[in-house]
């Protein structure tokens, strides 16, 4: 008998498990869904397939009767570019930031303390602050989900600068190059792999922080609509929402693996 | 005129002092190497000819002139590891100081001066035998190649002065005899001045003009660490000698050879008296 630790799936054996809790959890729905169906045939919380599909015909395929819009699709642009936006306000930073602390003693000396106090206030907590300031249009949600994240970009990138080898920094000095030099062809294009690690691990938060900020003040958004449609316990457009929610930060997770992976050969393993 | 000359130096990080009353000239186009054992100072030695630190006392010239306070082409280096970028591919290795050297901005060459600079990479890459490799990333290299990568990249600026930190540490004993055909034929047709540490006696006897011994003379044994090491034997090398590399088989010569200086030798019976 061999140990557990020492036995392996194989391919198909690995995808069969891999599919399994997705099969089970789908599984546990329909039964459960049938079952309080069979008991009170207006039950909301666990809606029929048949439902569902419905409701995702009304929300994903049908132009509302007032607007003509496509409610799923004015959903999810504006909630990806409040996202894109947050994101790409905090990566900016961070890469500044990150580099500057990382890099250079006196800018670390300076903002290094600054920046772990900063990262220690939970974001939530100054969401009030941000509709105050910026009033409750789109820039207070992209400045919570740009806050929300950049401390952690920028600890998690001044942290990578700093790993890089000394001998590294010494050799580029050897070769000529000044500090500036040595940002644009040492540091930045060692720590963009980094980057994009570090942004693959803040999606989560920047998806709670967008989703958070658009409960409590948005006219339209993909969490807006579910905290909305939570009044009238429309279970049925709810969980269809957090299913293409789930979907969109995988793919944007799965995009962000590919484009390292493409973009930055020389860091894979030989 | 000395390419290298020291002068009294001391080094000590605070109260331990790790070199001491280390006097030097060292003439341009010698072969020195360092030896000596593990903590004996010979890679700070190394590191303040480098200006990767500075002396606690004392001076080092460079060619009568002081040292720069910080690294500089004129002082080139090849560490035992993390010499070369991992993302660069080999002959953009190569060209980097040539792209640093005359591009402040961006650090980068576009059109005809980069087509001169990676003709030049070509040049030193073939001449560290890597010309097949030219497109690859250093993670794919052998530790030898990424060694001679190492070692093209900073002769392309030919720098007067090649600080070599245990270049061939890392190595087998088969490329290493190939590292030391390279760098001794290197070092001839440049005629550049090269300080070498090295663990391998014999590898230090059979490439360097000087063989430099770091050893502590003086021991306080209520206070270990308030002494450091010096040189404390000046041994001529078999480096200018035959090129077929057979080895001296000595271990540890300077055990019957004479100590370097009088000054030294008076220093050993003061410490023990």
């Amino acid at each position: 008998m061999r140990r557990l630790v020492n036995r392996h799936p194989g391919a198909a054996g690995a995808a069969y498990l891999a599919a399994l809790p997705f099969i089970v959890l789908i599984a546990a729905y329909l039964m459960g869904s049938a079952a309080r169906l069979a008991d009170n045939p207006s039950d909301k919380l666990l809606p029929a397939p048949s439902t569902l599909a419905a409701a995702i015909q009304q929300v994903a395929f049908t132009e509302d009767v007032r607007s003509g819009d496509i409610i799923l699709w004015i959903d999810t642009a504006s909630s990806l570019t409040r996202l894109g936006m947050g994101i790409a306000a905090a990566t900016a930073i961070g890469l500044a930031f990150g580099i500057a602390i990382g890099l250079i003693p006196y800018v670390r000396a300076t903002l290094a303390p600054f920046v772990a106090v900063l990262s220690m206030i939970p974001p939530l907590s100054v969401l009030p602050i941000l509709f105050i300031v910026f009033g409750l249009g789109e820039l207070a949600k992209v400045v919570l989900v740009a806050a929300g994240i950049t401390p952690f970009l920028i600890r998690d990138l001044s942290v990578r600068v700093a790993e890089l080898p000394g001998e590294q920094l010494i050799k580029a000095q050897t070769l000529g190059a000044n500090t500036w030099q040595m940002v644009v062809r040492i540091v930045l294009p060692q720590v963009l792999p980094r980057l994009i690690g570090a942004l693959r691990l803040s999606l989560g938060p920047a998806w709670l922080f967008l989703i958070a900020a658009e409960a409590i003040a948005a006219t339209e958004g993909l969490g807006y609509r579910i905290f909305l449609m939570r009044r009238y316990l429309a279970m049925d457009v709810i969980l269809p929402y957090v299913a293409w929610i789930t979907l969109l930060a995988f793919m944007l997770d799965l995009a962000l693996a590919r484009l390292s992976a493409w973009l930055f050969a020389w860091a894979r393993p030989a | 005129m000395s390419a290298i000359a020291v002068r009294g130096l001391w080094k000590a990080y605070g109260d331990r002092s790790v070199l001491e009353r280390i006097d030097l000239d060292v003439a341009s186009g010698e072969f020195c190497t360092l030896v000596g054992a593990s903590g004996c100072g010979k890679t700070t030695f190394l590191r303040l000819l480098l200006s990767q630190e500075r002396p606690t006392r004392g001076d080092i010239l460079l060619e009568d002139k002081p040292l720069p306070p910080e690294p500089e082409p004129g002082r080139g280096v090849v560490f035992q590891r993390y010499s070369v970028f991992p993302h660069l591919t080999v002959l953009e290795n190569v060209i980097l100081g040539l792209e640093l050297r005359q591009s402040p901005w961006f650090g980068r060459l576009f059109g005809a001066a980069r087509r001169k600079a990676l003709e030049e990479g070509e040049r030193w890459l073939a001449s560290v035998g890597l010309t097949s490799s030219r497109n690859a990333y250093p993670a794919s290299l052998s530790g030898g190649m990424q060694q001679r990568l190492a070692i093209a990249q900073a002769l392309i600026l030919h720098p007067k002065v090649l600080l070599l930190d245990e270049p061939f540490g890392a190595l087998d004993p088969g490329i290493r005899a190939d590292m030391h055909v390279l760098i001794r034929d290197l070092w001839r047709r440049t005629g550049m001045t090269v300080f070498m540490v090295t663990h391998d006696i014999r590898e230090a006897f059979a490439l360097g003009t000087r063989v430099l011994a770091f050893d502590r003379v003086r021991h306080d044994p209520h206070a270990p660490d308030a002494y450091g090491a010096t040189i404390t034997y000046d041994l001529p090398g078999r480096g200018e000698g035959a090129e077929d590399g057979t080895l001296i088989p000595v271990h540890f010569p300077w055990k019957a050879a004479r100590p370097r200086s009088e000054e030294a030798r008076n220093a050993d019976h003061v410490s023990s008296a």
